[in-house]
Protein backbone atom coordinates (compact mmCIF):
# COMPACT_ATOMS: atom_id res chain seq x y z
CA UNK A 1 0.00 0.00 0.00
CA UNK A 2 1.21 3.51 -0.86
CA UNK A 3 -0.26 6.07 1.55
CA UNK A 4 -0.15 8.69 -1.20
CA UNK A 5 -2.63 6.68 -3.29
CA UNK A 6 -5.32 6.65 -0.61
CA UNK A 7 -8.46 8.75 -0.78
CA UNK A 8 -9.84 10.70 2.18
CA UNK A 9 -12.21 8.00 3.37
CA UNK A 10 -9.58 5.25 2.94
CA UNK A 11 -6.92 7.21 4.82
CA UNK A 12 -9.47 8.17 7.49
CA UNK A 13 -10.12 4.48 8.17
CA UNK A 14 -6.39 3.76 8.55
CA UNK A 15 -5.86 6.78 10.80
CA UNK A 16 -8.80 5.72 12.92
CA UNK A 17 -7.53 2.15 13.30
CA UNK A 18 -4.05 3.56 14.08
CA UNK A 19 -2.62 1.55 11.18
CA UNK A 20 -1.11 4.81 9.93
CA UNK A 21 -0.42 8.08 11.76
CA UNK A 22 -1.02 11.51 10.29
CA UNK A 23 2.71 12.25 10.63
CA UNK A 24 3.52 9.14 8.57
CA UNK A 25 0.96 10.09 5.92
CA UNK A 26 2.22 13.67 5.84
CA UNK A 27 5.87 12.61 5.57
CA UNK A 28 4.97 10.28 2.71
CA UNK A 29 3.23 13.13 0.88
CA UNK A 30 6.09 15.59 1.50
CA UNK A 31 8.67 13.13 0.22
CA UNK A 32 6.56 12.40 -2.89
CA UNK A 33 6.20 16.16 -3.43
CA UNK A 34 10.00 16.43 -3.27
CA UNK A 35 10.55 13.80 -5.99
CA UNK A 36 7.52 14.29 -8.27
CA UNK A 37 6.62 17.97 -7.96
CA UNK A 38 9.58 19.29 -10.05
CA UNK A 39 8.06 17.49 -13.06
CA UNK A 40 4.55 18.88 -12.44
CA UNK A 41 4.73 22.41 -11.00
CA UNK A 42 1.49 22.11 -9.07
CA UNK A 43 2.64 23.95 -5.92
CA UNK A 44 3.56 27.60 -5.47
CA UNK A 45 4.40 27.13 -1.78
CA UNK A 46 5.01 23.88 0.13
CA UNK A 47 4.35 24.42 3.85
CA UNK A 48 6.69 21.68 5.03
CA UNK A 49 7.02 22.72 8.68
CA UNK A 50 3.40 23.65 9.17
CA UNK A 51 2.32 20.35 7.62
CA UNK A 52 4.32 18.36 10.15
CA UNK A 53 3.09 20.52 13.05
CA UNK A 54 -0.53 20.09 11.83
CA UNK A 55 0.03 16.33 11.59
CA UNK A 56 1.42 16.08 15.12
CA UNK A 57 -1.57 18.02 16.45
CA UNK A 58 -3.90 15.72 14.48
CA UNK A 59 -2.26 12.60 15.90
CA UNK A 60 -2.78 13.94 19.43
CA UNK A 61 -6.41 14.61 18.62
CA UNK A 62 -6.83 11.09 17.22
CA UNK A 63 -5.16 9.60 20.31
CA UNK A 64 -7.58 11.58 22.49
CA UNK A 65 -10.50 10.10 20.56
CA UNK A 66 -11.63 13.48 19.22
CA UNK A 67 -11.42 12.60 15.57
CA UNK A 68 -13.44 14.09 12.72
CA UNK A 69 -13.52 12.66 9.21
CA UNK A 70 -10.87 15.13 8.00
CA UNK A 71 -8.59 15.00 11.05
CA UNK A 72 -5.02 14.34 9.95
CA UNK A 73 -5.80 14.30 6.21
CA UNK A 74 -3.08 16.05 4.13
CA UNK A 75 -4.74 18.62 1.86
CA UNK A 76 -3.57 21.51 -0.27
CA UNK A 77 -5.37 24.69 -1.32
CA UNK A 78 -5.41 26.71 -4.50
CA UNK A 79 -3.34 29.84 -3.84
CA UNK A 80 -6.52 31.94 -4.05
CA UNK A 81 -7.56 31.03 -0.46
CA UNK A 82 -6.22 33.35 2.22
CA UNK A 83 -4.17 31.43 4.77
CA UNK A 84 -3.12 33.47 7.79
CA UNK A 85 0.67 33.57 8.05
CA UNK A 86 1.19 31.60 4.81
CA UNK A 87 2.03 33.54 1.66
CA UNK A 88 -0.94 33.79 -0.74
CA UNK A 89 -0.17 34.94 -4.29
CA UNK A 90 -3.22 34.13 -6.43
CA UNK A 91 -0.64 33.24 -9.08
CA UNK A 92 0.27 36.91 -9.48
CA UNK A 93 3.45 38.94 -9.24
CA UNK A 94 1.40 41.72 -7.64
CA UNK A 95 0.88 39.49 -4.54
CA UNK A 96 4.21 37.66 -4.62
CA UNK A 97 5.07 38.65 -1.03
CA UNK A 98 1.56 38.90 0.40
CA UNK A 99 1.06 37.17 3.76
CA UNK A 100 -2.63 37.37 4.71
CA UNK A 101 -3.63 38.61 8.18
CA UNK A 102 -6.62 36.21 8.31
CA UNK A 103 -7.84 32.97 6.71
CA UNK A 104 -10.67 32.13 4.33
CA UNK A 105 -13.75 30.61 5.99
CA UNK A 106 -13.32 27.49 3.82
CA UNK A 107 -9.85 26.93 5.30
CA UNK A 108 -11.05 27.78 8.84
CA UNK A 109 -13.71 25.08 8.53
CA UNK A 110 -11.14 22.49 7.46
CA UNK A 111 -8.80 23.59 10.26
CA UNK A 112 -11.57 23.05 12.82
CA UNK A 113 -11.56 19.40 11.75
CA UNK A 114 -7.76 19.23 12.10
CA UNK A 115 -6.57 18.89 8.50
CA UNK A 116 -2.91 19.05 7.50
CA UNK A 117 -1.96 21.89 5.14
CA UNK A 118 0.67 20.69 2.64
CA UNK A 119 0.82 23.95 0.75
CA UNK A 120 -0.65 26.35 -1.76
CA UNK A 121 -1.32 25.33 -5.32
CA UNK A 122 -0.49 26.85 -8.66
CA UNK A 123 -3.25 28.48 -10.71
CA UNK A 124 -3.86 30.87 -13.54
CA UNK A 125 -3.19 34.43 -12.39
CA UNK A 126 -6.28 35.65 -10.46
CA UNK A 127 -8.05 32.48 -11.71
CA UNK A 128 -8.14 33.91 -15.24
CA UNK A 129 -7.34 31.12 -17.64
CA UNK A 130 -8.15 27.60 -18.78
CA UNK A 131 -4.63 26.14 -18.89
CA UNK A 132 -2.57 27.34 -15.88
CA UNK A 133 -0.23 29.03 -18.35
CA UNK A 134 -0.98 32.52 -17.02
CA UNK A 135 0.56 31.89 -13.57
CA UNK A 136 3.45 34.20 -12.65
CA UNK A 137 5.06 31.18 -10.94
CA UNK A 138 5.52 28.94 -13.96
CA UNK A 139 3.28 26.51 -15.79
CA UNK A 140 1.75 23.33 -14.38
CA UNK A 141 2.03 20.10 -16.37
CA UNK A 142 -0.64 17.43 -16.77
CA UNK A 143 0.46 14.26 -14.88
CA UNK A 144 -1.04 12.10 -17.67
CA UNK A 145 1.12 13.76 -20.34
CA UNK A 146 3.59 16.40 -19.21
CA UNK A 147 3.54 18.08 -22.64
CA UNK A 148 -0.07 19.02 -22.02
CA UNK A 149 -1.87 21.55 -19.86
CA UNK A 150 -3.71 20.37 -16.71
CA UNK A 151 -6.60 22.76 -17.39
CA UNK A 152 -7.30 25.86 -15.39
CA UNK A 153 -7.66 27.90 -13.49
CA UNK A 154 -7.47 25.34 -10.65
CA UNK A 155 -4.84 23.44 -12.66
CA UNK A 156 -2.48 22.95 -9.73
CA UNK A 157 -5.36 21.62 -7.61
CA UNK A 158 -6.26 18.98 -10.23
CA UNK A 159 -2.66 18.05 -11.10
CA UNK A 160 -1.77 17.59 -7.41
CA UNK A 161 -4.65 15.14 -6.94
CA UNK A 162 -3.80 13.24 -10.15
CA UNK A 163 -0.08 13.06 -9.26
CA UNK A 164 -0.98 11.95 -5.68
CA UNK A 165 0.72 14.99 -4.11
CA UNK A 166 -2.24 15.65 -1.80
CA UNK A 167 -5.12 13.47 -0.66
CA UNK A 168 -7.53 16.11 -1.96
CA UNK A 169 -7.47 19.81 -2.79
CA UNK A 170 -9.71 22.86 -2.96
CA UNK A 171 -10.23 25.02 -6.00
CA UNK A 172 -12.56 27.73 -7.21
CA UNK A 173 -14.83 27.76 -10.26
CA UNK A 174 -15.93 30.95 -12.03
CA UNK A 175 -16.45 29.58 -15.55
CA UNK A 176 -15.36 25.95 -15.21
CA UNK A 177 -12.13 26.33 -13.23
CA UNK A 178 -12.77 23.25 -11.05
CA UNK A 179 -14.60 21.00 -13.54
CA UNK A 180 -12.39 21.50 -16.61
CA UNK A 181 -9.06 20.71 -14.86
CA UNK A 182 -10.74 17.80 -13.03
CA UNK A 183 -11.82 16.45 -16.41
CA UNK A 184 -8.35 16.91 -17.94
CA UNK A 185 -6.57 15.32 -14.97
CA UNK A 186 -9.00 12.47 -14.27
CA UNK A 187 -10.31 13.51 -10.88
CA UNK A 188 -13.69 14.45 -9.43
CA UNK A 189 -14.35 18.20 -9.35
CA UNK A 190 -17.47 19.75 -7.83
CA UNK A 191 -18.74 23.28 -8.32
CA UNK A 192 -21.45 23.77 -5.70
CA UNK A 193 -24.45 26.06 -6.16
CA UNK A 194 -23.64 29.76 -5.84
CA UNK A 195 -24.04 30.63 -2.15
CA UNK A 196 -23.58 27.06 -0.88
CA UNK A 197 -19.97 27.67 0.28
CA UNK A 198 -18.64 30.92 1.78
CA UNK A 199 -16.41 33.04 -0.44
CA UNK A 200 -15.02 34.99 2.53
CA UNK A 201 -11.25 35.19 2.22
CA UNK A 202 -11.25 33.86 -1.34
CA UNK A 203 -9.55 36.40 -3.60
CA UNK A 204 -12.29 37.76 -5.85
CA UNK A 205 -12.31 37.43 -9.63
CA UNK A 206 -16.00 37.72 -10.68
CA UNK A 207 -18.06 37.90 -7.51
CA UNK A 208 -21.44 36.90 -8.96
CA UNK A 209 -19.92 33.71 -10.45
CA UNK A 210 -17.06 32.59 -8.14
CA UNK A 211 -17.66 29.47 -6.05
CA UNK A 212 -15.43 27.22 -3.88
CA UNK A 213 -15.32 23.44 -4.34
CA UNK A 214 -13.30 20.25 -3.85
CA UNK A 215 -11.10 18.24 -6.25
CA UNK A 216 -10.87 14.64 -5.13
CA UNK A 217 -10.05 11.07 -6.14
CA UNK A 218 -13.65 9.91 -5.95
CA UNK A 219 -17.22 11.03 -5.38
CA UNK A 220 -17.35 9.95 -1.72
CA UNK A 221 -14.47 12.34 -0.93
CA UNK A 222 -16.31 15.09 -2.80
CA UNK A 223 -19.37 14.54 -0.60
CA UNK A 224 -17.21 14.53 2.54
CA UNK A 225 -15.52 17.83 1.66
CA UNK A 226 -18.72 19.54 0.54
CA UNK A 227 -20.28 18.60 3.86
CA UNK A 228 -17.34 20.22 5.65
CA UNK A 229 -17.38 23.39 3.55
CA UNK A 230 -21.09 24.12 3.03
CA UNK A 231 -23.16 26.43 5.16
CA UNK A 232 -24.04 30.01 5.88
CA UNK A 233 -21.24 32.37 6.85
CA UNK A 234 -22.12 35.72 8.43
CA UNK A 235 -18.94 37.06 6.80
CA UNK A 236 -20.29 36.35 3.28
CA UNK A 237 -23.69 37.97 2.82
CA UNK A 238 -24.20 36.00 -0.42
CA UNK A 239 -23.83 32.65 1.34
CA UNK A 240 -27.24 31.06 1.68
CA UNK A 241 -28.81 30.09 4.97
CA UNK A 242 -30.32 26.73 4.08
CA UNK A 243 -29.65 23.51 6.00
CA UNK A 244 -26.65 21.41 4.95
CA UNK A 245 -27.80 17.87 4.17
CA UNK A 246 -25.74 14.74 4.86
CA UNK A 247 -24.16 14.42 1.41
CA UNK A 248 -22.61 11.02 2.15
CA UNK A 249 -26.06 9.63 2.98
CA UNK A 250 -27.11 10.62 -0.56
CA UNK A 251 -24.66 8.10 -2.06
CA UNK A 252 -27.12 5.23 -2.28
CA UNK A 253 -25.91 3.82 -5.61
CA UNK A 254 -29.50 3.86 -6.83
CA UNK A 255 -30.36 5.81 -10.00
CA UNK A 256 -33.38 3.75 -11.03
CA UNK A 257 -35.93 6.07 -12.57
CA UNK A 258 -33.58 9.06 -12.42
CA UNK A 259 -34.48 11.36 -15.33
CA UNK A 260 -31.32 12.52 -17.08
CA UNK A 261 -31.53 15.32 -19.65
CA UNK A 262 -29.37 15.37 -22.77
CA UNK A 263 -29.19 18.89 -24.21
CA UNK A 264 -28.92 18.86 -28.00
CA UNK A 265 -26.80 22.03 -27.93
CA UNK A 266 -23.97 20.21 -26.09
CA UNK A 267 -23.62 17.32 -28.50
CA UNK A 268 -22.35 19.35 -31.42
CA UNK A 269 -20.67 18.30 -34.64
CA UNK A 270 -17.25 19.64 -33.58
CA UNK A 271 -17.13 17.47 -30.47
CA UNK A 272 -13.92 15.41 -30.23
CA UNK A 273 -14.55 11.80 -31.30
CA UNK A 274 -13.12 10.29 -28.10
CA UNK A 275 -15.20 12.67 -25.96
CA UNK A 276 -18.33 11.69 -27.90
CA UNK A 277 -17.50 8.00 -27.46
CA UNK A 278 -17.06 8.46 -23.69
CA UNK A 279 -20.45 10.21 -23.49
CA UNK A 280 -22.14 7.42 -25.46
CA UNK A 281 -20.67 4.79 -23.21
CA UNK A 282 -21.70 6.75 -20.08
CA UNK A 283 -25.27 6.98 -21.39
CA UNK A 284 -25.27 3.20 -21.92
CA UNK A 285 -23.98 2.69 -18.36
CA UNK A 286 -26.73 4.85 -16.88
CA UNK A 287 -29.35 3.05 -18.98
CA UNK A 288 -28.14 -0.28 -17.63
CA UNK A 289 -28.52 1.15 -14.11
CA UNK A 290 -32.15 2.00 -14.79
CA UNK A 291 -31.90 5.74 -15.44
CA UNK A 292 -34.14 7.31 -18.10
CA UNK A 293 -32.95 9.74 -20.76
CA UNK A 294 -34.88 12.75 -21.95
CA UNK A 295 -33.86 14.96 -24.88
CA UNK A 296 -33.89 18.57 -23.74
CA UNK A 297 -32.94 21.92 -25.16
CA UNK A 298 -30.93 24.78 -23.64
CA UNK A 299 -31.44 27.17 -26.54
CA UNK A 300 -29.17 30.03 -25.40
CA UNK A 301 -26.07 27.87 -24.87
CA UNK A 302 -24.34 29.36 -27.89
CA UNK A 303 -24.47 32.83 -26.26
CA UNK A 304 -22.96 31.80 -22.91
CA UNK A 305 -19.28 32.40 -23.69
CA UNK A 306 -19.98 35.91 -25.00
CA UNK A 307 -22.17 36.67 -21.97
CA UNK A 308 -19.53 35.36 -19.57
CA UNK A 309 -16.65 37.32 -21.06
CA UNK A 310 -18.59 40.56 -20.59
CA UNK A 311 -19.91 39.90 -17.07
CA UNK A 312 -16.77 38.24 -15.69
CA UNK A 313 -14.40 40.84 -17.09
CA UNK A 314 -16.61 43.73 -15.92
CA UNK A 315 -16.68 42.31 -12.38
CA UNK A 316 -12.94 41.61 -12.55
CA UNK A 317 -12.09 45.15 -13.62
CA UNK A 318 -13.95 46.40 -10.55
CA UNK A 319 -12.58 43.77 -8.12
CA UNK A 320 -8.99 44.24 -9.25
CA UNK A 321 -9.13 48.01 -8.78
CA UNK A 322 -8.03 47.32 -5.19
CA UNK A 323 -4.50 46.46 -6.36
CA UNK A 324 -3.15 49.98 -6.37
CA UNK A 325 0.04 49.64 -4.34
CA UNK A 326 -1.38 51.48 -1.31
CA UNK A 327 -2.28 48.91 1.35
CA UNK A 328 -0.76 45.60 0.24
CA UNK A 329 0.82 43.99 -2.78
CA UNK A 330 3.47 45.31 -5.11
CA UNK A 331 4.24 49.05 -5.14
CA UNK A 332 6.36 50.51 -7.93
CA UNK A 333 9.53 52.08 -6.57
CA UNK A 334 9.95 54.96 -8.96
CA UNK A 335 6.57 56.71 -8.95
CA UNK A 336 6.49 60.47 -9.56
CA UNK A 337 3.08 60.97 -7.91
CA UNK A 338 0.06 59.04 -6.62
CA UNK A 339 -1.54 58.38 -10.02
CA UNK A 340 1.81 57.30 -11.40
CA UNK A 341 2.16 54.93 -8.43
CA UNK A 342 -1.21 53.29 -9.22
CA UNK A 343 -0.40 52.95 -12.90
CA UNK A 344 3.15 51.66 -12.49
CA UNK A 345 2.33 49.27 -9.62
CA UNK A 346 -0.53 47.70 -11.58
CA UNK A 347 1.34 47.57 -14.86
CA UNK A 348 4.38 45.92 -13.28
CA UNK A 349 2.31 43.57 -11.11
CA UNK A 350 -0.30 42.16 -13.50
CA UNK A 351 0.40 39.68 -16.29
CA UNK A 352 -0.92 39.86 -19.86
CA UNK A 353 -4.15 37.87 -19.42
CA UNK A 354 -5.17 39.85 -16.33
CA UNK A 355 -4.48 43.13 -18.14
CA UNK A 356 -6.47 41.91 -21.14
CA UNK A 357 -9.50 41.05 -19.00
CA UNK A 358 -9.32 44.29 -17.00
CA UNK A 359 -9.22 46.15 -20.33
CA UNK A 360 -12.23 44.23 -21.70
CA UNK A 361 -14.22 44.76 -18.51
CA UNK A 362 -13.34 48.44 -18.33
CA UNK A 363 -14.41 48.81 -21.96
CA UNK A 364 -17.73 47.01 -21.31
CA UNK A 365 -18.46 49.29 -18.35
CA UNK A 366 -17.27 52.52 -19.96
CA UNK A 367 -19.50 55.40 -20.91
CA UNK A 368 -21.40 54.75 -24.11
CA UNK A 369 -20.94 50.97 -24.01
CA UNK A 370 -22.48 50.06 -20.65
CA UNK A 371 -25.98 49.35 -22.00
CA UNK A 372 -24.82 47.77 -25.25
CA UNK A 373 -22.44 45.33 -23.57
CA UNK A 374 -22.83 44.96 -19.82
CA UNK A 375 -26.61 45.34 -19.43
CA UNK A 376 -27.21 43.33 -22.60
CA UNK A 377 -25.07 40.49 -21.20
CA UNK A 378 -27.02 40.55 -17.92
CA UNK A 379 -30.28 40.23 -19.85
CA UNK A 380 -28.93 37.27 -21.80
CA UNK A 381 -27.84 35.81 -18.46
CA UNK A 382 -31.53 35.85 -17.49
CA UNK A 383 -32.38 33.90 -20.67
CA UNK A 384 -29.65 31.33 -19.92
CA UNK A 385 -30.99 30.87 -16.37
CA UNK A 386 -34.51 30.43 -17.73
CA UNK A 387 -33.22 27.70 -20.08
CA UNK A 388 -32.10 25.69 -17.05
CA UNK A 389 -35.28 26.37 -15.06
CA UNK A 390 -37.40 25.10 -17.93
CA UNK A 391 -35.17 22.06 -18.55
CA UNK A 392 -35.22 21.08 -14.88
CA UNK A 393 -39.02 21.02 -14.90
CA UNK A 394 -38.71 17.70 -16.73
CA UNK A 395 -35.40 16.17 -15.57
CA UNK A 396 -33.48 15.58 -12.32
CA UNK A 397 -30.00 16.07 -13.71
CA UNK A 398 -28.36 17.03 -17.03
CA UNK A 399 -25.52 15.05 -18.60
CA UNK A 400 -22.97 16.76 -20.87
CA UNK A 401 -19.27 16.66 -21.71
CA UNK A 402 -17.08 18.90 -19.50
CA UNK A 403 -14.83 20.11 -22.31
CA UNK A 404 -15.05 19.71 -26.10
CA UNK A 405 -11.60 18.02 -26.25
CA UNK A 406 -9.17 16.29 -23.87
CA UNK A 407 -6.25 18.38 -22.51
CA UNK A 408 -4.55 20.42 -25.23
CA UNK A 409 -0.80 20.93 -25.66
CA UNK A 410 1.17 23.50 -23.68
CA UNK A 411 1.42 26.66 -25.78
CA UNK A 412 -1.30 25.58 -28.22
CA UNK A 413 -3.77 28.37 -27.41
CA UNK A 414 -1.71 31.05 -25.62
CA UNK A 415 -1.64 33.38 -28.60
CA UNK A 416 -5.34 33.14 -29.35
CA UNK A 417 -7.37 34.19 -26.28
CA UNK A 418 -10.70 33.72 -28.05
CA UNK A 419 -9.95 30.06 -28.81
CA UNK A 420 -8.88 29.61 -25.18
CA UNK A 421 -12.17 31.17 -24.00
CA UNK A 422 -14.21 28.87 -26.26
CA UNK A 423 -12.74 25.78 -24.56
CA UNK A 424 -15.03 26.62 -21.59
CA UNK A 425 -18.20 26.48 -23.66
CA UNK A 426 -19.82 23.59 -21.70
CA UNK A 427 -18.94 24.77 -18.19
CA UNK A 428 -19.70 28.50 -18.36
CA UNK A 429 -23.53 28.27 -18.57
CA UNK A 430 -23.64 26.61 -15.12
CA UNK A 431 -21.87 29.57 -13.49
CA UNK A 432 -24.16 32.03 -15.22
CA UNK A 433 -27.19 30.07 -13.97
CA UNK A 434 -25.61 29.80 -10.50
CA UNK A 435 -26.41 26.13 -10.17
CA UNK A 436 -24.22 23.12 -9.27
CA UNK A 437 -22.29 20.66 -11.46
CA UNK A 438 -19.66 17.99 -11.12
CA UNK A 439 -17.02 16.39 -13.34
CA UNK A 440 -16.44 12.66 -12.90
CA UNK A 441 -13.94 10.48 -14.85
CA UNK A 442 -15.75 8.81 -17.76
CA UNK A 443 -13.06 7.41 -20.03
CA UNK A 444 -9.79 8.03 -21.83
CA UNK A 445 -8.84 9.25 -25.28
CA UNK A 446 -6.98 6.99 -27.71
CA UNK A 447 -3.76 8.64 -26.53
CA UNK A 448 -4.54 7.96 -22.85
CA UNK A 449 -5.85 11.35 -21.73
CA UNK A 450 -8.69 11.46 -19.18
CA UNK A 451 -12.17 12.55 -20.26
CA UNK A 452 -14.71 13.86 -17.74
CA UNK A 453 -18.46 13.70 -17.71
CA UNK A 454 -20.44 16.70 -16.43
CA UNK A 455 -23.57 16.23 -14.34
CA UNK A 456 -25.50 19.46 -13.83
CA UNK A 457 -28.00 19.68 -10.97
CA UNK A 458 -30.79 21.99 -9.90
CA UNK A 459 -29.85 24.85 -7.57
CA UNK A 460 -28.92 23.19 -4.23
CA UNK A 461 -29.33 19.81 -5.93
CA UNK A 462 -25.85 18.61 -4.94
CA UNK A 463 -27.26 15.43 -3.36
CA UNK A 464 -28.76 14.28 -6.67
CA UNK A 465 -25.61 15.15 -8.62
CA UNK A 466 -23.39 13.30 -6.11
CA UNK A 467 -25.73 10.29 -6.07
CA UNK A 468 -25.74 10.09 -9.88
CA UNK A 469 -21.95 10.47 -10.07
CA UNK A 470 -21.39 7.92 -7.31
CA UNK A 471 -23.60 5.32 -9.03
CA UNK A 472 -21.63 5.83 -12.25
CA UNK A 473 -18.35 5.51 -10.37
CA UNK A 474 -19.52 2.25 -8.78
CA UNK A 475 -20.36 0.87 -12.22
CA UNK A 476 -17.09 1.90 -13.92
CA UNK A 477 -13.38 1.71 -13.20
CA UNK A 478 -12.15 4.97 -14.76
CA UNK A 479 -11.48 6.59 -11.38
CA UNK A 480 -9.17 3.74 -10.34
CA UNK A 481 -6.60 4.41 -13.10
CA UNK A 482 -3.51 6.28 -12.01
CA UNK A 483 -1.26 8.63 -13.93
CA UNK A 484 2.23 7.13 -14.17
CA UNK A 485 4.55 9.86 -12.96
CA UNK B 1 -14.99 44.86 -34.74
CA UNK B 2 -12.25 47.45 -35.10
CA UNK B 3 -10.49 48.61 -31.94
CA UNK B 4 -7.84 51.25 -32.57
CA UNK B 5 -4.64 51.87 -30.64
CA UNK B 6 -6.25 55.14 -29.50
CA UNK B 7 -9.22 53.16 -28.07
CA UNK B 8 -6.80 50.91 -26.23
CA UNK B 9 -4.95 53.92 -24.83
CA UNK B 10 -8.22 55.46 -23.61
CA UNK B 11 -9.36 52.25 -21.86
CA UNK B 12 -5.88 51.68 -20.38
CA UNK B 13 -6.01 55.16 -18.90
CA UNK B 14 -9.44 54.41 -17.32
CA UNK B 15 -8.09 51.10 -15.95
CA UNK B 16 -4.92 52.73 -14.58
CA UNK B 17 -2.69 50.62 -16.77
CA UNK B 18 0.34 51.59 -18.80
CA UNK B 19 0.95 49.47 -21.90
CA UNK B 20 3.99 49.18 -24.13
CA UNK B 21 3.61 49.96 -27.84
CA UNK B 22 3.72 46.22 -28.56
CA UNK B 23 1.02 45.49 -25.97
CA UNK B 24 -1.17 48.26 -27.40
CA UNK B 25 -1.21 46.84 -30.90
CA UNK B 26 -1.55 43.26 -29.61
CA UNK B 27 -4.52 44.21 -27.38
CA UNK B 28 -6.13 46.24 -30.17
CA UNK B 29 -6.23 43.13 -32.36
CA UNK B 30 -7.27 40.72 -29.60
CA UNK B 31 -9.92 43.00 -28.10
CA UNK B 32 -11.28 43.60 -31.58
CA UNK B 33 -11.63 39.85 -32.13
CA UNK B 34 -13.24 39.22 -28.72
CA UNK B 35 -15.62 42.19 -28.97
CA UNK B 36 -16.45 41.10 -32.52
CA UNK B 37 -17.39 37.70 -31.12
CA UNK B 38 -19.62 39.13 -28.36
CA UNK B 39 -21.52 41.13 -31.00
CA UNK B 40 -23.53 37.94 -31.46
CA UNK B 41 -25.56 38.86 -28.37
CA UNK B 42 -27.24 41.47 -30.59
CA UNK B 43 -28.96 38.61 -32.43
CA UNK B 44 -31.15 38.11 -29.36
CA UNK B 45 -34.23 40.18 -28.67
CA UNK B 46 -34.01 41.06 -24.97
CA UNK B 47 -36.80 43.59 -24.87
CA UNK B 48 -38.73 43.25 -21.63
CA UNK B 49 -36.14 40.87 -20.14
CA UNK B 50 -34.86 41.92 -16.73
CA UNK B 51 -31.09 41.82 -16.20
CA UNK B 52 -29.67 39.27 -13.72
CA UNK B 53 -27.10 40.72 -11.35
CA UNK B 54 -26.92 37.70 -9.08
CA UNK B 55 -27.79 34.04 -9.55
CA UNK B 56 -29.47 33.79 -6.16
CA UNK B 57 -32.20 36.36 -5.67
CA UNK B 58 -31.63 38.10 -2.36
CA UNK B 59 -32.51 41.23 -0.51
CA UNK B 60 -30.16 43.12 1.74
CA UNK B 61 -28.58 40.85 4.35
CA UNK B 62 -28.90 42.62 7.67
CA UNK B 63 -27.26 41.69 10.95
CA UNK B 64 -27.34 43.05 14.46
CA UNK B 65 -25.18 46.15 14.85
CA UNK B 66 -22.79 44.64 17.37
CA UNK B 67 -19.14 45.46 17.92
CA UNK B 68 -16.90 42.48 17.06
CA UNK B 69 -13.14 42.04 17.38
CA UNK B 70 -11.19 43.21 14.31
CA UNK B 71 -7.73 42.25 13.13
CA UNK B 72 -6.12 45.36 14.64
CA UNK B 73 -3.65 47.93 13.35
CA UNK B 74 -0.49 45.82 13.46
CA UNK B 75 -1.93 43.02 11.31
CA UNK B 76 -3.75 45.41 9.01
CA UNK B 77 -0.50 47.27 8.32
CA UNK B 78 1.73 44.20 8.13
CA UNK B 79 1.57 44.14 4.32
CA UNK B 80 1.84 47.89 3.81
CA UNK B 81 4.45 48.72 1.15
CA UNK B 82 5.23 51.93 3.05
CA UNK B 83 3.96 53.15 6.42
CA UNK B 84 4.49 55.69 9.11
CA UNK B 85 3.25 55.02 12.64
CA UNK B 86 -0.27 53.62 12.15
CA UNK B 87 -0.75 55.04 8.65
CA UNK B 88 -0.13 54.00 5.07
CA UNK B 89 2.31 56.38 3.40
CA UNK B 90 1.72 57.37 -0.24
CA UNK B 91 3.26 59.98 -2.55
CA UNK B 92 2.08 63.53 -1.98
CA UNK B 93 -1.46 64.05 -3.32
CA UNK B 94 -1.92 67.82 -3.09
CA UNK B 95 0.93 69.87 -4.50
Amino acid sequence: MDICDLSIHELHRKLKSKEVSSVEATRAMLSRIETVEPRIGSFITVTHEQALADAEAADKRIAAGEMDVLTGIPLALKDIFLTEGVRTTCGSRILKDFVPPYSATAYEKLKEQGVVLLGKLNQDEFAMGSSNESSAFGITRNPWDTNRIPGGSSGGSAAAVAARLATATLGTDTGGSIRQPASHCGCVGLKPTYGRVSRYGVIAYASSLDQVGPLTRNVTDSAILLGALAGHDPKDSTSVNTPVPDYCAALTGDVKGLRIGLPTEYFIAGLDRDVQAAMNSAIATYRSLGAEFVDITLPHTDYAVATYYLIATAEASSNLARYDGVRFGHRAADAANLLDMYVKSRSQGFGAEVKRRIMLGTYALSSGYYDAYYVKAQKVRTLIMQDFTMAFAGVDVILTPVAPTPAFKIGEKVNDPLQMYLSDIFTIPVNLAGTCALSVPAGFSASGLPIGLQLIGKPFGEETVLRAAHAFEQATEWHTRKAVI
Amino acid sequence: MKISVADVEHVAQLARLELSEDEKSLFAGQMGAILGYVEKLKELNTEGILPTFHAVPMENAFREDLACPSIGVAKALANAPDRVESFYRVPKIIE
